[in-house]
């Protein structure tokens, strides 16, 4: 498992996509800089999943250049982890083939104290409730030694103060483990949270309506001035 | 003075498992009693006559007959062999089977209707090529057994893989799980408890099965004794084969369903 990023690069130029005649992304310009934690706003069907879908390479767009280094690895929504595995099942899934065993149990031990995981390495995922369960992907897509984390709506399957705790727990994680990330959400109080930058998207076909930075330290509170004002400028611009 | 009113509400009162352990012998035992009465009720009033419907009695008294003679011993053991290799080639056949139609389309398209059109044929009707193909024996009676649960084994197999969540292969893509690894890490074990459920369903067919597959060219096994004690006239015995068979069939199912129990098949039955 890395600490740190050993090269990142993820840029879309030019992209469009259409499903038949619908057309879902048209001519995105895109680029992710590395370390950074970018995070998509936008409303229902606007066409995030394909964006994260085209990022990570699941699908290939109708046209325009994707250009990806590093490794790519997603945490889903939810259900991503195998049912069939236990915890520290689903989490070597990402070790490489060429660890060996005391490397494996090494990191293994390290990934479950930093998800606070400790005495359930051995539970099934219907036995952990749905915080527990994200913390399990994320370690998943930590051990596989990515270096640029798609994040489909991670935390939108929680109930709202599991999903408050989760916010904080990421940027703990990221703190420790820096990884490139794109984090797809419709919720823009934890967009501003966790954001180094966001860009807001239109509905379909997908464009950017406007991109905002966020500067101060995380992690923010939410009555932290940069957060509310980052939430009014995100409400005007989706006329909400 | 004061007035105290006490709530009792003993319908919300939880149940607790002593209680519940004692039910689930109790209800059963109280429907199996009296069953037994009724069944001694008809006997004792000879609504019917005595080579046609054998009292509790007779039953009793041919049960300890054929367990002397060591023939029903014998013939449980002949049917469960024939039984268990007509199912377990069928589930080695079957499931594999049902695996790869489950994972490409043109195979489902040219394979689906033929399945579907022997799973509609009853295996009875493939007793004369049974007769002719394997001539006496124990094979027989393993082709019929496999042709009844071939079908439905494979169909259910090859539906639980359509209904595997997308997700499963996206992650298993993100993980670099592909060929002949998909198969064994990501689609049997998101199947499996499906499969089980569709091995308790076949294998009852095929239990069920026995009585017919053993009238073809078998000289032992519990079916086989239910036809001779016809031809004898003997329906005491027949009866007392028939409890033997639903016993077991009970007991067979009893075993398969602990599969499910299996901690990595536990959660296809808790969502």
């Amino acid at each position: 498992m890395k600490d740190k990023i050993i090269k990142s690069q993820l840029v879309l130029e030019n992209v469009s996509h259409n499903y038949g005649a619908v057309t879902v992304l048209n001519n995105l310009n895109l680029v992710v800089n590395s370390g950074e934690v970018l995070v998509l706003v936008g409303p229902s069907g606007c066409g995030k999943t394909t964006l994260l879908n085209l990022l990570s390479g699941h699908i290939k767009p109708s046209s325009g250049i994707i250009k990806r280094e590093g490794i790519i690895l997603t945490v889903y929504q939810q259900d991503g982890l195998f049912p069939w595995l236990t915890v520290v099942e689903n989490i070597s899934l990402g070790f490489s083939k060429l660890m060996n065993d005391a490397e494996r149990e090494a990191e293994l031990k390290e990934l479950i104290e930093l998800i606070h995981l400790n005495g359930f390495e051995q539970y099934y995922p219907h036995q952990l409730s749905g915080g527990m369960k994200q913390r399990v992907e994320i370690a998943r897509v930590l051990a596989g030694d990515s270096d640029i984390l798609l994040m489909d709506e991670p935390f939108s399957a929680l109930d709202y103060q599991t999903r408050l705790r989760m916010r904080f727990e990421l940027i703990r994680i990221l703190k420790q483990k820096q990884r490139t990330v794109v984090f797809v959400t419709h919720d823009i109080e934890e967009a501003t949270q966790l954001a180094d930058r966001i860009l807001v998207l239109t509905n379909r076909p997908t464009t950017i309506s406007c991109e905002l930075t966020i500067k101060s330290p995380r992690p923010r509170n939410h009555s932290d001035p940069s957060v509310i004002n980052a939430i009014t400028t995100i409400l005007q611009e989706m006329k909400l | 003075m004061t007035e105290t009113t006490i709530f009792r509400n003993e319908s919300t009162k939880p149940i607790s498992s002593k209680t519940a352990n004692i039910f689930g012998f109790l209800l059963p035992g109280i429907v199996l009693i009296t069953l037994l009465l009724v069944w001694s009720l008809i006997s004792f009033t000879n609504l019917f006559p005595t080579y046609a419907f054998p009292s509790p009695l007779a039953v009793l008294k041919s049960f300890t007959e054929e367990i002397i003679a060591g023939r029903l011993l014998n013939d449980i053991v002949a049917s469960l062999w024939r039984v268990s290799v007509g199912f377990v080639l069928s589930a080695l056949l079957g499931i594999p089977f049902g695996l790869w139609l489950g994972q490409h389309i043109n195979a489902r398209r040219a394979f689906v209707p033929m399945l579907n059109f022997f799973r509609f044929l009853s295996p009875l009707a493939w007793i004369p090529f049974a007769i002719l193909w394997f001539h006496i024996g124990d094979k027989p009676a393993i082709f019929l057994i496999f042709m009844a649960s071939f079908f439905p084994l494979a169909l259910a197999t090859m539906s639980a893989v359509a209904t595997i969540p997308n997700i499963y292969f996206s992650v298993a893509k993100d993980y670099d799980i592909k060929g002949f690894s998909l198969i064994t890490k990501v689609v049997f074990p998101a199947v499996l408890p499906q499969i089980i459920t569709s091995l308790r369903v076949s294998c009852g067919i095929a239990w069920v099965i026995i009585v017919a597959a053993e009238m073809v060219g078998c000289q032992d096994g519990l079916g086989y004794g239910i036809w001779e004690a016809r031809n004898g006239l003997r329906l005491d015995a027949a009866v007392c084969y028939m409890i033997v068979i639903g016993l077991l069939g009970m007991i067979i199912d009893r075993l398969l369903n602990q599969l499910t129990k299996l901690p990595n098949i536990r959660w296809g039955y808790e969502r």
